[in-house]
């Protein structure tokens, strides 16, 4: 009677234990595929940085080098004398005569055919707002104006303090944004969503508007302009890439001399002068302060307030800790690490409530730490690519807690799931990576072979990874990155040398360049283009291909890069292209890929064709 | 002889795990204190090849737990445990053919596909139930817009492949 019924509820009792284990399965499998998913977005995260690290480290090294030569070099020749002198006469700050040279806009003619934005001084809210616009519309300012409003904007700086002291008095809310780096679509959102400057809306940036992306000239426009418009209620903070010699390699001098090719030299001079004279903080109602690095455990604010702005300070380098103490910041190779008691000491000395700066990205575009006495705020989102990370910006409400706004620019992300956006970054961070070890192919390939006294061609996986650390100190989890960068592995062996060639057919080949001289340009490539920046003194886009030689074989004797004679002049005869004893900076290294093709924006007429390039579309990531 | 080659062997062996534990370690000691949130341990464990269960996670957690439970888990604890894990290869991953069978209990009209409603119910209420995050980051990439159905076929294809 019973077991009809009974046998009824054993299927159905089967028939849902099976559901529930199948249930278990597909959760099970399901987070582990996320939990994979979340370990390469951390470990593509630490390779940007690694690489974005190690490239400022390079600028350090760049500027120890040429700091070296103006005290050590004697220079053997007159030549060598001119050379230098001319070279490095751009190191020093203008001399007031000069800038009266450049700031002479009143003879620059303004076409008429001209239809981009106009200024007149003084400067009315309307005129900034209509910057704003016209921009948005992809318009470019003319020299003039920016020149004048440069020239104003200059006159200004000078009678600010090197502490901006704010009151919440005047402005009824106070946003602050951290680093921009030439990303226009970013402040233009930023404005649109929280309603653009006014007396009631103050604004403080702190620091890095420019460099790496490609409308810099535009945000120091708008920016400049709403401070002039708004003096007391729109306020900027200096940022290390307020600086010509990272300019140099990071893109802004370029960005200046595509876009004003007559007058990119005067307004580079006005710039050098404009940027020494930013302040160094903001101080708002005497209890938060807003500066671009950090601080050091000998950051005092009195002297801070005294000292000659123009010599840079730690604060524009400083990163924050999670350990006690203050050491040097070798990673940036400038500036310090601070800890938590260090941001203690400081906020109690000076009776403050909290810190706050930018400098460093962050996937959600801030970051509190240090018992959240600390907010870091970066605002250029999609930094290192598109999808890498958010924007964000923090209002200070009343009694000034903070309140924080996230953001991501690029509508394209919002369409892609979580997985495609993270293996869309992932993949432009492994390419970058790919570079560098192609980079250091030599010096791999000695070593791999180190591992392998048998001369059998193989080694195992756990000494390629110890291998590839040691050469290109990095970092980085190679064990974990393993099965994304080496896919030719027979068990746990791998045919090294094949790896190699694989890794170079990758990269853009050049036909009368020997693939060693290849990875010596690709290795150094930042410093590359930036020597020949600093050559190029005059921002002509040419240098003399004794110049390059010289200035070369310095460099790599004071680097102690082993290079010899005989392959620095084969370098430097095989990128003059047109061999008549110059090389052209920009054709140069767009023929190895060496820059993004910026040349989309603007007038391609002006660019020169590269040979033998094949546009893959996607640019490299600029991974310094 | 061979006792002393097998013993260097099994040595090495497990030099090489110890290392690729504490790389993976790394990637989220964010302090740089050799300690990670006990909340990341799922996803180290994770990419170090093992497909636990939660319930053999917690289990894995309460081993290398401190006494006094402090929300953050010691590298020194954390070795040993996942040393032996891995070396005795617990947690295997599971089969792509075991996966495609478990959609298909779950789909016993053999339609080929689960609903939405369907997916929802089976993964928010049966075996050890995803929390709503979880839920929308799956039928994200899962459900097939217009018909907002899951053609598992389709769909472990594609989450396969990207695993490679």
């Amino acid at each position: 009677m019973g077991s009809g019924t009974s046998t009824q509820h054993h299927f159905a009792f089967q028939n849902a234990e099976k559901a529930f284990k199948a249930a278990a399965l597909i959760q099970r499998w399901y987070r582990r595929y996320m939990a994979r998913l979340e370990m390469r977005r951390q470990c593509t995260w630490s390779i940007f940085q690694s690489i974005e690290y190690a490239g400022q480290q390079d600028q350090v090294k760049l500027h120890d080098f040429f700091s070296y030569l103006v005290d050590h070099f004697t220079p053997s020749s007159h030549n060598e004398r001119d050379f230098l002198n001319r070279m490095f006469t751009e190191d020093s700050i203008p001399q007031d005569s000069e800038m009266e040279n450049c700031s002479d806009y009143e003879s620059i003619e303004v076409p008429d055919d001209y239809t981009g934005p106009r200024l007149s001084f003084p400067l009315l809210p309307d005129h900034a707002t209509a910057l704003v616009e016209a921009f948005r519309l992809k318009q470019q300012l003319h020299a003039r104006y920016v020149l004048n409003l440069l020239h104003e904007t200059r006159k200004h700086l000078v009678q600010l303090p090197n502490i901006n002291r704010v009151s919440t008095c005047y402005s009824e809310e106070i946003t602050v944004c951290g680093d921009l780096h030439g990303q226009l679509d970013d402040l233009i959102f930023i404005f649109y969503k929280n309603g653009l400057p006014s007396p009631e809306r103050a604004y403080v940036f702190n620091g890095d508007f420019v460099d790496r992306g490609q409308e810099s000239v535009e945000i120091l426009m708008v920016l400049f302009a709403f401070m002039l418009v708004y003096p007391k209620g729109f306020h900027l903070n200096r940022g290390n890439h307020e600086d010509y010699l990272v300019n140099l390699r990071y893109g802004f001098t370029k960005e200046v001399m595509h876009k004003y090719k007559v007058h990119g030299k005067k307004i580079l001079k006005m710039l050098q002068d404009v940027f020494c004279w930013l302040p160094l903080a903001t101080l708002v109602d005497e209890k938060v302060l807003i500066l671009h690095g950090g601080v050091s455990d000998v950051t005092d604010l009195e002297l801070l307030s005294k000292l000659d702005r123009h010599k840079v300070v730690d604060i524009l380098w400083s990163d924050p800790m999670a350990q006690e103490g203050c050491k040097a910041n070798t990673v940036r190779g400038g500036g310090c690490y601070f800890g938590p008691n260090v941001t203690k000491q400081l906020l109690q000395k000076y009776n403050l409530q909290f810190l706050i700066r930018s400098h460093e990205c962050k996937p959600e575009g801030y970051e509190f730490c240090h018992g959240r006495k600390v907010l870091t705020i970066f605002s250029a989102s999609n930094y290192y690519e598109v999808g890498s990370n958010r924007g964000a910006y923090v209002k200070l409400g009343p009694a000034l807690s903070p309140h924080i706004v996230q953001y991501q620019a690029n509508k394209a992300t919002h369409r892609l799931t979580m997985r495609q956006r993270i293996s869309r970054v992932e993949e432009s961070a492994l390419r970058a990576l790919r570079n560098k070890l192609f980079a250091h192919s030599s010096d791999l390939l000695d070593e791999f072979k180190k591992h392998d006294k048998d001369k059998t061609g193989l080694i195992p996986l756990g000494e390629w990874a110890a291998a590839v650390e040691l050469v290109l100190r990095l970092g980085l989890p190679w064990r974990v990155l393993r099965p994304q960068l080496v896919n030719s592995s027979v068990g746990n062996m791998l045919e090294y040398k094949s790896w190699l060639e694989d890794l170079a057919k990758e990269q853009p080949s050049f036909k009368n360049i020997q693939s060693s001289l290849l990875e010596t340009l690709y290795r150094n490539r930042s410093n590359l283009e930036t020597i020949f920046r600093i050559i190029d003194s005059d921002h002509s886009g040419f240098i003399s291909l004794d110049e390059f030689r010289q200035t070369w074989k310095l460099f790599s004797s004071h680097m102690k890069i082993d290079i010899t004679d005989g392959c620095i002049c084969d370098l430097a005869r095989s990128i003059d292209f047109n061999k008549d004893g110059r090389i052209d900076i920009n054709e140069f290294l767009e023929a190895f890929r060496l820059v993004e093709q910026s040349c989309s924006e603007g007038s391609d007429s002006d660019c020169p064709q590269a040979p033998n390039t094949n546009d893959s579309g996607a640019g490299q990531p600029a991974a310094h | 002889m061979a006792d002393d080659k097998e013993k260097e062997g099994k040595e090495l062996e497990v030099a090489e795990l110890h290392r690729k534990i504490k790389e993976a370690f790394e990637v989220f000691d964010h302090e740089a204190n050799n300690t990670v949130d006990v909340r990341e341990i799922g996803t180290i464990v994770r990419s170090l090849g093992c497909c636990p269960s939660e319930g053999e996670l917690h289990e894995l957690i309460a081993e290398v737990e401190e006494e006094e439970p402090t929300g953050y888990i010691r590298y020194e604890k954390f070795l040993p445990v996942m040393t032996n894990v891995l070396l005795e290869k617990r947690y295997r991953p599971i089969s792509e053919d075991t996966l495609l069978q478990a959609f298909e209990v779950l789909d016993p009209a053999k339609r080929g596909y689960l609903s939405k409603e369907e997916l929802v119910k089976y993964m928010t209420e049966e075996g050890e139930p995803f929390s709503q995050e979880e839920m929308e980051e799956m039928l994200s990439a899962a459900v097939h817009p217009e018909s907002n159905s899951i053609y598992y076929k389709d769909y472990l294809a594609m989450m396969v492949v990207d695993e490679n």
